[in-house]
């Protein structure tokens, strides 16, 4: 990890400053098109999810696929279908990915906070193995591992409840790994010195002090470990089997298996519109807070 | 990965070595050895183990390995994951790479609006981008098919054998360029600009200015890039998982390892071969992570 | 800071606030388990009025209704209806709570091409004692041959699925098609229609495990024999499946069937605009039709399935499932009654009707039955020609004792006939070989 880590001697926690930008430069029309299409190819699938959450099942099989259908505007219909279908278990599967976000990127958030700010300004026995051990672990498999943690979890009698979907999402390696580097460079360790003359225990200086220096870091760690929970789709498929606990993800997917079953009502203009609504709050907790988990990742990959 | 010893802040150095610093390690390593370190040495377990429908559990000591040694379906995915990684991460990250240049030269009409666009993408989980690029790769009635059928061409199909692997790249392209430009365009950021501007005075071009300056100053991004890409791409299931049911002769159940190791231990109840697969490529992952972060160390 | 805090304990108050209302359901079959040794019919009585919980696995939509009857019939039951996945997720899931000897529901709906799978790895209980045994003049043969192997009874029949061939009539008027009566007939027949509109085809098929077995079954071959823990496959000299392989290669070859996977969206919606002609396939299909192709609603009709000789009858199952009691289940005779009340009694009445196919042979003779108009058939009464159908079905199959894996791998190997020049006879060739392989490693003698 030699490079990845090596903080740098040049960027200290001053050339974390917004750069100036450089209003005297010619804008280009060749570069502003040539990024427009890659901006264009991001959005098309986003579009096409949107104009097809308007159609009724039927109107999504006999309209062109980038285009509105003729007759009806069902998207309020579908919205209202969505959340009444089934009981209304659209809207108990978006409180259990609430429940996963929360706990679950909240509390990997909170790990690795902690474990990067010790990396970062501690110097203790079993320092070196440790981000060694975290990647190398990252580079096996988690679904070929997903029979030996099922087998784990049911012996620990966590399978089929919460808790088995919200523990593995504890562990962000990347997060940790975002800390580090920005713990390292955002809080000057004159700081932490002056505190512990002070007389303040390592974590009062850690609540203190540190902390309010890491909030941009932490929303950025937060933010990406709300969108791996979020997305979250292999780890509950295996641990859930009452439907109950299911998050959206796994929800929606099993509208769309469910036309193949012998009485199976096909349903896809409901996965079509759910899976907008899924993508709808992180979509908007991405704008919101862009502000934050810019600032935030600029310092984090702060590098050679 | 002996390297780490290098990340030591200077400021740390000076302080003398206490167990303090696991108070606030110690938490994360906990739960980390609980979902991962724990499973992986219960799968080391099982990989010595085979357990059969009749006759039961016995200990078979490597002959897993040796099997997968010689087991042409797990080759096979593998080979097929090495072209992808080839291939898909490459374009991926120079796409990135290009537009984050694109938007750190502040040349660009709207940057604030490609910024966000282009990192929307990665907010979708993979599996509504799967059912969503599934219904648009539709061949009879999906986007590719109305095209087809507005001006009357015949584009090949998409799930068909030939385009499969190209049509999940793209998939993933679509999904994590954005991403991956964000953390260079981050790193971009907050290269000083003292450097250019001296670069600039000195008649350096835009060109020379990104290969002296800028690429150097954020190899470490591009490495964490990479290494990350490199992990994925030898992890790649959920994309291919999604598609099957929509081409389920072209996606076989070995096409990718994880996939052969997901349907050895679901369909089949290999749990040990499974283990046995999945330790294999954790290995080659590592090996491959540690090469490119050796490369990435000294050059770009 | 104190936001975050804040966070943390709403978060923690919702925690609580889910966990008690959807809670635990992982040992709910535990906790009522005092009672359930008992294994003869006094015991399901017994069980019966001393009421208790059971969980239930089921995909099928209408156990939903008839959970509700049950529970309303004896109010000191309680069924937990669980929807673990459709087929192989769910036997996915079935499998690894068995591995792990945790959260094991106690009835679960498992399709006929799998109970052998599950009876013989002890997953299934043998239910003969609680009466089952008793049951077998209630059901068609095909059903009940499968839920009984090996002298056991593991499971009791949910519906069927005898063969037919759905069509879509306006098109084959259109393009003057009869209707086909030998699969030579059909081979010819989709040549025409699709001479005649490129747009069109006969049929779709991309590869399905269960319609090339029904096919082989449904031709007289008898490619698996079972005789305990010795098993037979054979494919490359089984009469049936040769003549499936020769009759059907053409329909590759010349691109006769249309490049559409079933069950998506564009398989309803080609169902539904005439894109695809007919289908055959078994008698679970009209509701599936009616409500995802309502497009083609009076246009379509049903025909027997075509023959391997003229003037035969010979059909051949497909699909449909049953409910088996689980070995680990924690009170057996409570869900043996269960089963016995979805198969035998009041709740195979909601299911029938709700639309399901039955596999009881008085509700197939029954007059009400056979006389059901089907506006979706145009007022047909379809229901005598899959009665028919169901007497017919060419007696003496077996599936693998590892059916769900082999169908894993089908489209690994005969799916490959499909997007390249193997053949299909190459294909089936390979599906044996790689049966078999697995079946010796585990431990079977295979021959």
């Amino acid at each position: 990890m030699t490079t990845a880590v090596q903080p740098s001697r040049r960027t200290r926690p001053s050339a974390i400053a917004h750069k100036p930008y450089r209003r005297s430069k010619r804008r280009s029309k060749t570069l502003t098109l040539l990024t427009s299409l890659v901006a264009i190819y991001s959005l098309i699938p986003l579009a096409w999810l949107v104009i097809n959450a308007t159609k009724t099942q039927n109107g999504l099989q006999n309209s062109f696929g980038l285009w509105f259908a003729h007759g009806k505007f069902a998207l309020f219909d579908n919205i209202r279908d969505t959340f009444t279908y089934q009981d209304g278990v659209f809207l108990r599967w978006f409180a259990n990915t609430v429940l996963y976000v929360v706990v679950g990127a909240g509390g990997a958030t909170f790990l690795a906070t902690l474990a990067g700010y010790g990396l970062a300004k501690f110097n203790f026995p079993g320092k070196r193995g440790v981000f060694a051990t975290v990647i190398g672990a990252v580079a096996v498999p988690g679904t070929a591992l997903a029979v030996p943690t099922f087998l784990m979890f049911s012996k620990l009698g966590l399978t089929n409840t919460p808790w088995s979907v919200i523990i593995p999402s504890l562990i962000s390696p990347f997060g940790l790994y975002l800390m580090w580097t920005f713990s390292a460079q955002a809080i000057p360790d004159e700081m932490l010195e002056a505190a512990r003359i002070d007389g303040a225990g390592e974590f009062r200086t850690f609540f203190r002090v540190s902390v309010p220096l890491l909030g941009p870091g932490i929303v950025t760690v937060l933010l990406f470990t709300m969108v791996a929970t979020w997305n979250n789709y292999f780890l509950p498929l295996i641990m859930l089997k009452d439907p109950n606990w299911y998050p959206l993800t796994i929800g929606i997917n099993s509208w769309n298996d469910q036309a193949a079953t012998v009485d199976g009502q096909a349903v896809f203009n409901l996965v079509i519109t759910g899976s907008l609504l899924t993508i709808l709050p992180l979509l908007a907790a991405f704008l919101f807070l862009q502000r934050y988990w810019q600032s935030g990742l600029a310092a984090g990959s702060v590098k050679e | 990965m002996a390297t780490t010893q290098a990340a030591a802040p200077l400021g740390v150095r000076r302080r003398r070595r206490s167990w303090k610093g696991w108070q606030f390690v110690g938490p994360f390593m906990v739960v980390f050895a609980l979902v991962f370190l724990a499973p992986i040495a219960y799968s080391i377990y099982l990989s010595l183990y085979k357990n059969r429908l009749i006759g039961g559990n016995s200990f078979v000591g490597l002959d897993n390995y040796q099997q997968a040694l010689h087991d042409s379906v797990f080759w096979a995915a593998f080979g097929r994951v090495a072209l992808f990684l080839a291939v898909q991460v490459p374009i991926m990250l120079v796409l990135a790479l290009m537009v984050a240049l694109a938007i750190d030269s502040g040349r660009l009409h709207g940057k604030a609006f490609f910024r966000v666009t282009i990192f929307l993408p990665y907010a979708v989980p993979a599996v509504v981008a799967t059912l969503m690029w599934g219904f648009m790769y539709g061949s009879q009635f999906g986007l590719v098919g109305n095209i087809n059928d507005a001006l009357h061409t015949s584009l090949p199909d998409p799930l068909g054998s030939h385009l499969m692997l190209t049509s999940i790249g793209n998939i993933v392209t679509w999904e994590f360029v954005g991403y991956n430009m964000l953390i260079f365009y981050s790193a971009l950021r907050v290269v000083p600009t003292s450097l250019y501007e001296s670069a600039e005075i000195d008649g350096a071009g835009q060109f020379r200015i990104i290969r002296a300056i800028k690429l150097p100053a954020i190899r470490g991004a591009l490495a964490i890039a990479t290494i990350f890409s490199v992990i994925g791409s030898f992890q790649l299931f959920n994309e291919p998982a999604i598609l099957r049911p929509l081409a389920k002769n072209v996606l076989t159940t070995g096409y990718t390892p994880n996939m052969y190791a997901y349907s050895l231990s679901f369909a089949g109840q290999q749990y040990n071969y499974a283990a046995t697969v999945a330790i294999i490529m954790g290995v080659i992952t590592m090996v491959i992570a540690y090469v490119v972060q050796l490369r990435g160390a000294r050059e770009i | 800071m104190s936001r975050m805090l804040k966070v943390a304990a709403a978060a923690t108050a919702a925690m609580l606030a889910l966990a008690a209302c959807g809670g635990n359901s992982d040992d709910k079959s535990s906790n009522s388990s005092s009672s359930g040794g008992g294994t003869s019919a006094a015991d399901v009585t017994a069980a019966l009025s001393k009421g208790g919980s059971i969980t239930v696995w089921a995909w099928d939509g209408t156990i939903k209704d008839v959970a509700a009857g049950f529970e309303k019939k004896y109010p000191n039951v309680k069924v937990n209806l669980v929807n673990a996945g459709t087929g192989d997720k769910q036997y996915t899931a079935l499998q690894n709570v068995v591995a792990a000897g945790k959260g094991v529901p106690d009835v679960a709906q498992i399709e006929y091409f799998a109970v052998l799978q599950f009876a013989l790895s002890k997953s299934l209980a043998n239910i003969s004692s609680f009466g089952a045994a008793d049951l077998k003049s209630n059901y068609t043969p095909g059903p009940w041959n499968a839920v009984t192997p090996n002298g056991g009874v593991y499971g009791l029949p949910l519906d069927s699925g005898p063969m037919a061939m759905f069509y879509n009539k306006e098109v084959f008027d259109k393009y003057k098609i009869t209707v086909p009566t030998t699969w030579a007939e059909y081979v010819d027949a989709a040549r025409k229609l699709h001479k005649a509109n490129a747009k069109a085809y006969l049929t779709a098929d991309s590869g399905d495990a269960g319609f090339t077995t029904s096919m082989i079954w449904q031709a007289g071959g008898k490619p698996y024999t079972v005789d305990g823990t010795n098993v037979g496959i054979n494919f490359t000299s089984d009469a049936g499946s040769q003549k499936f392989a020769t009759a059907w290669q053409p329909m590759i070859t010349e691109k006769l069937l249309a490049p559409i996977a079933p069950w998506t969206d564009q398989w309803f919606k080609a169902l539904g605009d005439g894109t695809i002609a007919s289908l055959v396939t078994g008698a679970w299909m009209p509701g599936n039709l009616s409500s995802n192709a309502a497009a083609a609603s009076g246009k379509w009709r049903v025909a027997p399935m075509p023959q391997w000789d003229a003037g035969g009858t010979a059909t051949a199952e497909n699909g449909g499932s049953s409910l088996g009691v689980m070995d680990k289940a924690a009170n057996k005779a409570l869900a043996y009654a269960f089963v016995k009340y979805a198969s035998a009694e009041e709740g195979k009445d909601i299911r029938i009707k709700a639309g399901a196919f039955p596999s009881t042979t008085a509700d197939l003779s029954s007059q009400t039955f056979l006389d059901t108009p089907f506006p979706y058939f145009g007022g047909q009464k379809a229901n005598e020609i899959f009665a028919k159908s169901a007497q017919n079905v060419v007696p003496g199959w077996t599936y693998l004792p590892f059916q769900v894996y082999a169908n894993s791998i089908f489209n690994d190997t005969v799916g490959k006939a499909y997007v390249s020049s193997t053949t299909l006879a190459d294909g089936l060739k390979a599906w044996q070989e790689q049966s078999a392989k697995y079946g010796g490693e585990q431990g079977f003698t295979v021959k």
